[in-house]
């Protein structure tokens, strides 16, 4: 039976914490189910108090020990008190130290969980300088990601989403002729496929690119596909203003003189009740911004080669 | 102290003569503390506060690395890229401070966890205060960790004294968490009798009520100090002077070594 990314994210832990003398540091770690199943029973974990602000320096300071410490934050809001002692030190200290802080940020995304417990917030962490920073969606992604981490001496920030726990395929990336690139991180990622077909039936083909380095932005194959396609679309389950996707759509286009556009999260907050969620983008929600881009490429005249019959589509 | 002492008034005079590229934290008036805690605590693992200079040069680090640190020099302890706020020496070893108030402290608890080494932080009054600072001695309590945490309380936070932020000792809280602690004057022959005592029972608290003779930051006085703990001793130690003559002139040769090549 193939592995899940929960069990793959668990067989990483019982490794680094059993034969590494690795540490892994969390609030409420046993309880209620071993944070999704995705932390082994075994010896090196440390349950911490709720002193989110604390938490994170002390895990900072085992990363100056040398046991490159994992720490689950098990949700990314929660992000926002554990942050100084990751942003001002451990990101910081190998460019004006020239010392190294090497740890393991496993923060925790869930869809529709609140206010407070909603949240993606790797979009705030790509702004600051010093983190390695990726989305992993599959097994073979985190154990890449893990791999990396061991191999560099700074911080890496986790952007893990539990709609991926129980998830064991691996994402195929594909790079025809077509007429727009689906650029896809996160959670969003889930919804692309859906997004391909509903678009194909209007005629409207696509490629995808499936992203989880955000940071360094790892853009071969995005570029490959966007360049057999007309434009792109960056879709990201965290906030579209000032995050990873407008980030990534604007690096895009500078290196590729292609449009890309962005989409994430609207400007507000997420509620509980399904009116007032604010969720990551749904593959209708993905398929209609594709329809409103080509609507505006018309407009400028500039979307030559598509079809009057796609054109006339659009947007109904 | 003397060498503390020297080498800050020459730090103040390359601030007040424009040639430092950052501002400085200086320690004049508050050597007793470092200079007596780093005599008991040899092999100790060092993490310090923005106020770094006096534990860098108590506990052994390299001056002239200290003195490029605060010229702004590639040769400084750290690349001259930290300034005063981030005095290093890894061979101590003693880990610069990032200039979070405080942050420190949390930092050398989880390092004191994970290398099981004996630890020291120093740190403020202020910082004292910070949540991180708290839930940092809570958690050396529960694992029962080999630290020494050493707040040099200057009773000022800037220039805000503490009966104006806090109606709470922190050396309290710290002892109803379950450290050893004592709150005690920057009395060198007392800081050496307690924290001889104190290291036998960690994690253990000292409180040291110490006089920060200048500004926060930069050289300003607002007047003479309360009290001068070097000046003190001038008098009570034999050959006081000859000793402070000697360790001056070697600090005027190290800073005049640096500034002739500028």
């Amino acid at each position: 039976m193939a592995r899940t990314v929960a069990e793959t994210i668990k067989e990483i832990t019982r490794r680094h914490l059993e034969e590494n003398g690795g540490l892994l540091f969390g609030q409420c770690i046993r309880a209620v189910g071993w944070v999704n199943n995705s932390v082994p029973d075994c010896k090196n974990i440390v349950e911490f108090p709720a002193s989110d602000v604390g938490n994170m320096g002390i895990a900072c300071g085992a990363a100056v020990a040398g046991v490159r410490p994992i720490i689950v934050i098990r949700f990314q809001d929660f992000m926002w008190l554990n942050s100084s002692a990751l942003v001002n030190y451990a990101a910081k200290s190998k460019e004006i130290f020239g010392t190294t802080t090497p740890i393991f940020v496993r923060a925790l995304a869930m869809a529709n969980a609140g206010c407070t417990h909603s949240g993606v917030l790797h979009g705030v962490f790509m702004h600051m300088p010093g983190f390695r920073i990726c989305s992993p969606m599959s097994p073979c992604e985190y154990e890449e990601i893990w791999d990396d981490f061991m191999s560099h001496d700074v911080p890496m920030f986790v952007s893990e989403h539990r709609g991926s726990f129980l998830h064991t395929e691996e994402y195929v990336n594909t790079c025809q002729p077509a007429d727009v690139t689906l650029v896809g991180i996160s959670a969003a990622r889930f919804n692309l496929a859906e997004a391909v077909e509903i678009l194909a039936e209007e005629g409207i083909t696509c490629n995808v690119a499936h992203c989880y380095w955000l940071k360094p932005f790892k853009t071969d194959h995005v570029l490959k596909a966007l360049a057999n396609t007309r434009m792109g679309l960056v879709v990201d389950a965290g906030f579209e203003i000032c995050g990873a996707a407008q980030s990534l759509a604007y690096n895009l286009m500078w290196q590729t003189g292609k449009p890309v556009k962005a989409l994430g999260l609207e400007d507000r907050s997420s509620g509980v009740s399904p009116a007032s969620r604010n969720s990551t983008p749904s593959a209708e929600r993905i398929a209609e911004t594709v329809r409103q881009a080509f609507l505006e490429k018309a407009e400028n005249q500039d979307c030559v080669g598509i079809s009057d019959a796609r054109m006339s589509g659009a947007g109904t | 102290m003397c060498l503390i002492r020297h080498f800050e008034l020459h730090a103040a005079q390359a601030y007040e003569q424009k040639l430092t590229p950052g501002t400085v934290y200086l320690a004049v008036g508050q050597e007793a503390s470092s200079a007596t805690v780093s005599m008991l605590t040899p092999g100790y693992a060092v993490f310090t506060q923005h106020r770094g200079h006096s534990a860098l040069l108590a506990h052994g680090g390299d001056p002239a690395a200290l003195r490029d640190e605060l010229l702004g020099l590639e040769s400084g302890c750290c690349g001259g890229r930290g300034g005063s706020a981030c005095a290093q020496d890894i061979a101590i070893p003693m880990y610069a401070h990032h200039g979070q108030l405080g942050e420190s402290i949390a930092i050398a608890t989880g390092y004191a966890l994970a290398s099981k080494k004996p630890t020291l932080a120093y740190f403020g009054d202020a910082a004292a205060e910070e949540d991180y600072a708290l839930s940092s001695f809570g958690f050396a309590a529960t694992h029962k960790l080999p630290v020494l945490y050493v707040c040099e309380d200057n009773n000022l936070s800037i220039l805000t004294p503490i009966e104006d932020r806090r109606n709470w000792n922190v050396y309290e809280v710290a002892d109803s968490m379950g450290l050893a602690t004592a709150n005690i004057d920057d009395d060198p022959v007392l800081i050496h009798d307690t924290v001889t005592r104190l290291l036998k029972s960690l994690p253990a608290f000292i409180n040291i009520r110490t006089c920060r003779h200048l500004w926060h930051t930069g050289v300003g006085r607002d007047g003479p100090p309360e009290w001068d703990r070097l000046d003190e001793y001038r008098s009570k130690v034999p050959d006081a002077e000859a000793i402070e003559n000697r360790v001056k002139e070697s600090v005027e040769a190290l800073w005049q070594e640096q500034l002739q090549r500028q």
